[in-house]
């Protein structure tokens, strides 16, 4: 029965679904709009279960003193600080106690964290957190100049969600993207060599497309360089690019009506 | 040893060193550089400039910040043209870190707008946006694939209520607003794989004019659905966004960059024909010591 019914749910829902895309009944899009909800629940689940994996993952590395174990120190207390951002906001231009219920909230997750890790300690280490834990509730509760709102979208404009997004989050992602463009130059530097005609081909390929639209090299070549590239782009990168995707394409049909028969059931976590 | 025997064997932080060099003297320099368009780029401009005064513009904008400095001046140029030219915006981010980032973007247009600019010639009094009225910001929902599908049914599917917690009900500008059927065009301006639900289950099920702004690393992988018109436009990394400034006549942080990309791509260029140089004559010369050896 445990490999029957997902098989069966899979067969009826698959089935539907393919039937419902040539049926434009009222009650078959009604149906279908149902099901879309039932997607997004189900992916509501899939966040719960993502960071539960983030928690455990990093626990364990600090557990077992992996490689950079201290880091994930970091990673939990940047992701409670901001889970705390995310939900809180100001009520007047006050800030109250908001800073101490910060830090004694963190420190209640980095204590559980560190009873969870530890060998021997952990009563020890529980009683903090429970400690930093009321203190933390009481600030909540007494203090006014802030509230936590979890029905409305306040907390998204709030100061402390919007300086920490744009001031760091932002500022890190593009420091790494950039950085990209230095491994780029080294990485073409160092493979586009023209060893043999093909490795020939790559080479001119990119260099012509590099070029194209480049004002500074307009000069030299004119509107030869812009035409070959249009035409590199439009011509074989496209033939390549269509059997890619129509490859893609029919593939992703066979699996999926291998998945819908009952064929592939790797889905189950087992061949 | 050679200068070619030195080269073949570079320490890869002189070229970092060489191009962090390049970058800043460009950055440092006050020089215009002359923006060539692309027709795909023109197709984009030409598409939104033809519209009709409140016409709704949909603009997904699936990216992350790592993609924010060739992404941003695509959706501020063309979200900019579409308020002067008093159309309606709607906006959704279904990337993980795209709302923060589509709210501060937003903002910063609403205060552009609010002093009057002239662009290719026309004169365009400055404007007070309205949230609801003039644009709706859906924000984030997670699964991409489904909530385009969703949309395609009604906007309010997926998304019930909009960014900032009002129900999309109450909004001024959603009347008459259900699905794909009631907007003009959308304008995916994406670094994520967003951008291949938006073809085949955006524009390939609902068949609503479709546009890309994409990163200039994916940009080849898209050209097959502007082949085969499946999408009206794409516009390519930081290059395709200098162009659509050029076009749209609103200089920005785009056009700023390419001060920079192009003497960088000037020299990844003259690197490549360097290693080659050097990479020919070292072969030449093994080859000859082996000749001379076997003798």
């Amino acid at each position: 029965m445990k490999q029957q019914l997902p098989r069966i749910i899979v067969l009826v829902f698959g089935a539907f679904l393919l039937f419902q895309f040539f049926v434009p009944h009222e009650s078959s899009e009604w149906i279908y709009e149902f099901l879309l909800d039932w997607i997004i629940i189900i992916g509501v689940f899939a966040l719960a279960v993502g960071i539960w994996s983030l928690f455990n993952v990093h626990v364990e590395k600090i557990k077992t003193r992996k490689f950079g174990w201290k880091y994930s120190y970091v990673t939990l207390a940047a992701f409670a600080s901001m889970v705390l951002f995310g939900l809180t906001a100001q009520n007047g231009q006050e800030w109250g106690w908001f800073f101490p219920f910060l830090v004694t909230a963190v420190l209640t997750v980095m204590m559980i964290v560190q009873a969870w890790a530890s060998k021997g300690n952990a009563k020890l280490f529980l009683i903090a957190a429970g400690v930093f834990g009321l203190s933390a509730a009481l600030i909540a509760w007494l203090d006014g100049s802030w509230s936590f709102y979890f029905q409305t979208a306040a907390p998204l404009q709030s100061f402390m969600f919007r300086r920490t997004f744009d001031n760091i989050l932002v500022s890190l992602h593009a420091t790494m993207f950039s950085l990209l463009a230095f491994f780029i130059a080294s990485a073409a530097y160092r493979a586009f060599r023209a060893r043999n005609v093909m490795a020939s081909l790559l080479l001119i390929a990119a260099l012509v497309v590099m070029s194209r639209f480049n004002p500074y090299l307009e000069p030299l070549f004119g509107e030869k360089v812009n035409r070959l590239s249009n035409w590199l782009m439009n011509v074989p990168n496209l033939a390549a690019q269509r059997a890619i995707v129509m490859g893609i394409g029919l593939g992703m049909v066979a699996t999926a009506l291998k998945v819908v028969l009952g064929i592939e059931r790797n889905y189950m976590g087992k061949g | 040893m050679t200068i070619f025997d030195k080269l073949m064997q570079l320490d890869r932080r002189w070229v970092f060193l060489f191009l962090a060099i390049v970058c800043v003297i460009a950055y440092a320099s006050s020089f215009e550089v002359p923006i060539l368009v692309e027709p795909e780029v023109r197709s984009i401009f030409q598409f939104i400039d033809t519209l009709p005064k409140g016409s709704v513009v949909f603009v997904p904008m699936d990216y992350d910040p790592g993609s924010m400095a060739e992404l941003h001046p695509m959706t501020y140029a063309i979200v900019e043209q579409c308020w002067r030219k008093e159309m309606k915006v709607l906006i959704t981010a279904l990337s993980q870190n795209g709302p923060g980032m589509a709210d501060q973007a937003i903002r910063a247009i609403v205060d552009s707008l609010k002093v009057p600019k002239t662009y290719s010639g026309v004169s365009y009094p400055a404007r007070e946006i309205v949230n609801g009225v003039d644009y709706v910001f859906l924000g984030y929902k997670p699964y991409p694939a489904i909530v385009i599908l969703g949309m395609g049914q009604n906007f309010r599917l997926p998304f019930p209520l909009d960014y900032y917690g009002t129900p999309l009900d109450s909004l001024p500008m959603m009347r008459g607003i259900r699905n794909y059927n009631d907007i003009a065009c959308a304008i995916n301006i994406s670094g994520t794989n967003a951008t291949d639900y938006w073809i085949s289950y955006g524009q390939g099920r609902f068949g609503f004019p479709l546009a890309l702004g994409l990163t200039g690393v994916s940009t080849a992988q898209y050209y097959p659905y502007l082949g085969s018109r499946q999408v009206f436009g794409i516009m390519g990394g930081m290059l395709g966004a200098a162009e659509y400034e050029e076009l749209a006549d609103n200089p920005g942080d785009a056009k700023d960059a390419m001060r920079v990309q192009l003497p960088a791509h000037l020299v990844i260029i003259a690197f490549v024909i360097m290693g080659n140089i050097a990479f020919f004559v070292t072969q030449r010369k093994q080859k000859r010591s082996q000749k001379e050896g076997g003798r």
